[in-house]
């Protein structure tokens, strides 16, 4: 694994200067906006990224809340497929249908989104064992705080040109992304500074009720009178192709940059629990050496 | 619409942004592993 890092941090740097390349000289200008729309290729990309981020977060929160008894664990496991299978069959529905078309959404982007639940739960559980469940979701909140900090600064940069304003007061696309990024950020302040042995489950439970922002800031252009454009992808709406294509690749791009952050923040987690174990040890032994006892073989993977 | 200086200032944020926490992150690496060595030569 050790190996597979630089390897993957050089394919990261070609795609990020690739995709770099392509929105600013490939894409084409857009007829309206001119050359400042390309800030999309670094806002919505951002923004996907994060939410990405925030729903492994509440995943492993989830997991990490319902893995203390057995039977909360099958109970979950059954609630998360019922989850998958009923709103799959739901978004398929004939009213349901007719009303995510009427908001111009389409049924089979919904569908996606709900099976994308059970799977990521499986997966993650599968992946991250234990106590590793809630590294997870210590550092996809973290990372997921970062790009989000992208969305909010690269928002306004780039409505003050074509709204004519920073930002839309009352706005529900632009308060509900700032509400969910002061919720990560309480999240991640609690983590910081309570020394609580209840710290963790606290913080899995303010995980889930900031996971429930996501979708609200995610379909709250679809359902509310909003300054925000409306969706180009999955909503009805249009895009050049070639503009498609450098969006996507600039997303594939930021995926593997946001890995390789969370895969480098993961391990400082798992270096910080040695490190805090190393000292407990070494109180509990007075003024015994812990270096024996160092948990080395965790840090150094 | 000019607004080029705009699209650079989004662009050169982004990676202010990005550098910056790669940053804190190499720093509570030599943080912690210099802490591990200090424990170690105890």
């Amino acid at each position: 694994m050790k190996r597979l890092f630089p390897v993957l941090s050089v394919v990261t740097a070609g795609l990020l200067a690739y995709a770099l390349y392509d929105a600013l000289v490939v894409a084409p200008t857009d007829a309206l906006q001119g050359d400042v729309y390309r800030i999309i290729y670094y806002h919505v990309p951002s923004a996907w990224t994060a939410f990405l981020l925030f729903f492994i977060n509440f995943v492993a929160s989830i997991q990490y809340l319902v893995s203390a008894k057995e039977s909360r664990r099958a109970a979950a496991k059954w609630i998360v497929i019922a989850i998958g299978v009923v709103g799959v069959i739901t978004s398929f529905l004939p009213p349901v249908r007719q009303q995510l078309t009427s908001a111009g959404m389409r049924p089979s982007a919904m569908a996606t989104t709900i099976v994308l639940i059970p799977i990521f739960y499986f997966l993650i559980g599968k992946l991250f064992p234990g106590q590793k469940l809630d590294v997870l979701a210590v550092t996809t909140a973290e990372v997921g705080v970062v790009f989000c900090t992208v969305v909010l600064v690269t928002g306004p940069i780039w409505a003050r040109p074509v709204w004519g304003i920073w930002w839309a007061p009352g706005d529900i696309r632009l308060t509900s992304t700032l509400v969910l990024w002061l919720i990560y950020v309480s999240y991640l302040v609690l983590r910081r500074f309570s020394n609580s042995a209840q710290t963790q489950m606290l913080a899995a439970a303010l995980a889930v009720f900031g996971a429930l922002d996501v979708p609200l800031v995610y379909f709250s252009i679809w359902f509310f009178r909003t300054q925000h454009p409306q969706p180009v992808i999955g909503g009805g709406g249009s895009i050049d192709p070639r503009m498609l294509h450098v969006l996507l690749l600039s997303w594939t791009a930021f995926l593997c940059f946001a890995f390789l952050v969370s895969w480098s923040r993961f391990r400082l987690e798992l270096l910080r629990r040695d490190v805090e174990d190393a000292h407990a040890l070494e109180s509990l032994a007075g003024a015994e050496p812990a270096k024996a006892s160092l948990p080395l073989e965790r840090s150094t993977r | 619409m000019n607004s080029v200086k705009f699209l650079f200032a989004a662009y050169i944020a982004t990676w202010l942004i990005h550098g910056f926490y790669l940053g804190t992150i190499v720093q509570r690496f030599r943080r912690l592993r210099s802490q591990l060595q200090q424990m170690g030569k105890k």
